[in-house]
């Protein structure tokens, strides 16, 4: 409740304005709650996903002009403006993935710049393609039908629509969803080893966010009662740009206050209309070196209780069966012949090893001796030159670490890779994403089977964050977390994937020595409910107390294996590891 | 028709060139690509109109302090724009932060100057609008005084190899005792004298507009896409190939169409090959 209420009291507000104000406060709240129509949807791209789409004024073009265009009937017979405005829509759907695509493939700059170029042709496009749009003289907007065609009418009408956009962001925004959208923009690699689809769900957001844009478009060719290129400046872009930043990433309540405050902006200071870029670019500059949070995260900030400084991290490796119920692993994880070379070094040289299920496997060597790099392989982000990784009789496909949840392997990372903007439940939540059933059309409208996803999503996260001993901190910001404490939530995270083996790499580093012993007493447990796991480590004693099996690495090749009894006694490895 | 195509074609494509090794030379001592190298194009041409068409200097005189200004200007980049965020580098504020430097610079440019194109003073005389017109070869000059320019400045000089050294690795420069946020203050000086004299050179060409710099922005980024990032020989030879594509399709489909046929090539080829058509492949993530 408390977190709908700033939305209500917004509401209000905007429902109340006509009753006290004049015309002109009418066509303003207006425009603020067409802007928010694409900014809602924009939100998820960019606040969301982390997406520089800087150019999205090119969808409100494009849209404007459908809509506009097929009313007019100058091209097609006449279309209906409501029906016109949803032809938008499918237009702008299309366009937003035209648009969008390139971010499947390109780094950060070269996405902001595509879509940078992308609003310039659209524009001029526009002004070129005469016939249809009407070149630079343009095009009348299209009226919406009765009741809607007042100013009044036509108000409630958009503020209609930016309600039910800001309810269905924000219903996207709060399911697995939107956690993993925040999950690729913040942690990727590990997204990928969660098993997200990254360019599935890129390309639903940008469906989408295009039809938002669109739609928006059309009703801002309707308020503005007739369009030339001239009405879609840059400036727009960068208003619904930085009022998502200003707003602060991964928040719906934040852009919306923004957009509302940067709409309005202009109208107390006249002379400041024509500065008005200016101001929006300087804010810009200063949110980015002073608040990168935005809003958003000033408001947090104001909610926050201090956290107990002197907490322990206590496991409860008892409650462990009642996430790893799967029973033993039927088959081992088998790498064969493995060889893997980076420029002139051979990382891996030729190595054989069996992951057996139900085992504590330690992996040790000297830096560089091929430890993480066979990890690596085991998850898909290296694809060997030689051999290759089985389980099951079926191989583990190279260069693809987003199939590996699917096959039920899990792993952590040597510095741990969290969202810290999001809570620590929500960091565990985002690890069972592909258990999910729901479609991203049932959680934006919240249909039974959203509820049913989020309540087994959330039950199970909880019961991982009990067995590992943080449940204290589940509604905490994962940034504020401790070292140690971010260790134990990646395991966590791993254990929403009911992992047939969990591969951890170097878990202990940075642990104090009592913490060291937890972990190693949890790692035992997940091993005796039939979960293979693969031990990376410099903690000797770690090893030797836990492990069933030792393999010693060094230079990429196997230097010796056993139980750890022998290893320790292995010569070669106390003289070139261990030390005497 | 064929020489009127190369002649505009080799002009617009030495000032993209010029606005990619913009890019590099400040991407090489930082890491950062920076939304303000097309603004300080722009900024060569409006201000060299203003020192020597409003303000009466002598052309000589006006370039100095266009250039002056200019690399005041990338002084300032790194300062507030870069400098605060590349602690940061992974999180790609620096975008952000340049944009907002550029469209700062931009709405300066439009309310104080003009928000129309405004005429270059002509510099020589030379030429009478034909394919041998000093507004075709000026940019050309350009071109070739920065190529010899930065290959003696970065194996001639102790500078210069310490640019390179930055650009190779900074940790290690680092390690050795070079001075690298001068050095950085000093590349970007170095990127707004060569942002300033591409913009100076080609103001007959584009005119004195404070849209350009958006323009540049772009069609300057596609030849460092292309080339590779922060290598200059790629961005040279992709930005003169660039000017002439560009110019052709201009005279062959029209206007509109030719930057269309741009974008579309600028796509399909970062999809083909996302480290540009001379870049090395990306380094390892996990």
């Amino acid at each position: 409740m408390r977190a709908v209420l700033p939305f209500l009291l917004v509401l209000a507000a905007a429902l109340v304005l006509p009753h006290v104000t004049n015309d002109y406060w009418v066509l303003i709240a207006t425009r603020a709650a067409i802007y928010w129509v694409l900014v809602s949807g924009l939100n998820l791209v960019v606040g969301f996903a982390g997406q520089l789409a800087i150019g999205w004024v090119a969808l409100l073009t494009l849209g404007a002009y459908t809509t506009s265009v097929l009313v007019a009937g100058t091209v097609t017979p006449a279309v209906p403006p409501l029906l016109a405005l949803g032809a938008a829509g499918g237009v702008g759907a299309v366009f937003g993935v035209v648009v969008g695509l390139p971010a499947l493939r390109l780094r950060t700059f070269y996405f902001a710049m595509t879509t940078l170029g992308f609003a310039t042709i659209v524009t001029q496009v526009a002004l070129a393609w005469q016939s249809v749009t009407g070149g630079g003289i343009g095009v009348a907007g299209p009226v919406l039908p009765a009741p809607f065609d007042t100013s009044y009418g036509f108000y409630l009408f958009c503020l209609g629509l930016a309600a039910l956009c800001t309810w269905m962001t924000a219903n996207a925004a709060h399911s697995r969803f939107g956690r993993s959208l925040v999950a690729i923009r913040d942690a990727e690699v590990a997204a990928e080893s969660i098993g997200i689809a990254k360019a599935g769900l890129l390309v639903t957001v940008f469906l989408f966010s295009g039809a938002l844009a669109a739609i928006a478009g059309g009703l801002f060719a309707t308020l503005q009662s007739y369009i030339t290129p001239d009405a879609f400046t840059f400036d727009l872009s960068v208003l619904f740009f930085i009022a998502i930043l200003i707003g602060g990433r991964g928040s719906v309540l934040g852009p919306l206050l923004a957009t509302i405050i940067l709409t309005v902006l202009p109208e107390f200071a006249a002379p400041l209309v024509a500065w008005s870029t200016f101001l929006y670019a300087a804010l810009l500059l200063v949110i980015v070196l002073a608040v990168p949070g935005g809003i958003a995260a000033l408001l947090d900030l104001g909610r926050r209780r201090p956290l107990e400084s002197n907490r322990a991290i206590v496991p409860r490796p008892e409650l462990l069966p009642g996430i790893l119920d799967h029973g033993r692993a039927p088959s081992p994880i088998l790498l064969r012949g493995v060889v893997l070379s980076f420029g002139g070094v051979r990382a891996i040289d030729g190595l054989d090893l069996t992951i057996d299920p139900g085992q504590v496997h330690g992996l040790i060597g000297p830096n560089g001796s091929g430890k993480t790099t066979t990890l690596n392989v085991i998850c898909g982000f290296n694809a060997p030159e030689v051999g290759g990784v089985t389980l099951d009789g079926a191989p583990l496909l190279a260069g693809a670490p987003q199939t590996r949840a699917a096959r039920g392997i899990a792993r952590t990372f040597q510095t741990p890779r969290l969202i810290g903007e999001a809570s620590v439940l929500d960091n565990v939540m985002v690890g069972g994403t592909i258990a999910g059933q729901g479609s991203f059309v049932e959680s934006l409208l919240r249909l039974p089977r959203h509820h049913r996803d989020e309540a087994k999503a959330r039950e199970a996260a909880l019961l991982a964050l009990r067995c590992v001993g943080l449940e204290m901190l589940a509604p905490v910001r994962a940034d504020r977390l401790q070292h140690s404490e971010l260790r134990f939530l990646e395991i966590a995270r791993a254990l929403m994937l009911r992992p047939r083996f969990l591969l951890l790499d170097e878990p202990a580093a940075g642990l104090s020595a009592e913490e060291i012993r937890r972990l190693g007493g949890l790692v035992t447990a997940i091993a005796r409910c039939g979960t293979g796991v693969l031990l990376v480590e410099h903690h000797a004693d770690l090893i030797f107390d836990i492990c069933d099996q030792v393999t010693v690495l060094n230079l990429g090749r196997e230097l010796a294996a056993g139980t750890p009894a022998e290893i320790r006694a292995h010569k070669e490895v106390v003289s070139a590891y261990l030390g005497a | 028709m064929l020489a009127a195509i190369l002649a505009s074609g080799l002009a617009v494509g030495a000032v993209y060139a010029l606005i990619g090794v913009t890019y590099n030379v400040m991407f090489s001592a930082s890491r950062v690509m920076s939304f303000t190298s097309g603004q300080l194009g722009m900024l060569g041409g409006v201000l060299g109109a203003m020192f020597i068409a409003r303000l009466g200097l002598p052309s000589l005189l006006g370039l100095a302090a266009t250039l002056a200004c200019c690399a005041a200007v990338g002084v300032l980049t790194e300062i507030v724009a870069v400098r605060p965020v590349l602690k940061s580098l992974e999180q790609h504020l620096y975008v952000l932060s340049t944009l907002a430097l550029a469209l700062m610079i931009q709405q300066v440019t439009a309310i104080e100057w003009s928000t129309e194109p405004q005429p270059f003073p002509r510099l020589f005389g030379i030429g009478d609008g034909g394919p041998t017109d000093e507004k075709f070869w000026l940019p050309l000059l350009a071109c070739a005084v920065v190529v010899v320019g930065l290959e003696l400045l970065y194996r001639r000089t102790l500078v210069g190899r310490a640019f390179l050294a930055i650009a190779e690795d900074n940790f290690a420069a680092r390690a050795l005792g070079l001075p690298e946020r001068n050095l950085r203050m000093a590349s970007y000086a170095l990127a707004g004298v060569i942002g300033g004299l591409a913009g100076f050179a080609s103001g007959q060409l584009l005119l004195a507009f404070f849209a350009n710099g958006s323009m540049l922005n772009f069609y300057g980024f596609v030849p460092v896409a292309l080339g590779g990032m922060g290598n200059n020989r790629g961005a040279i030879a992709s930005g003169l190939a660039l000017g002439v594509f560009q110019q052709a399709a201009n005279f062959l489909v029209g206007g509109v169409f030719a930057s269309v046929a741009v974008f579309t090539v600028f796509i399909v080829v970062l999809l083909v090959a996302p480290q540009g058509l001379m870049g090395s492949p990306s380094v390892r993530r996990v």
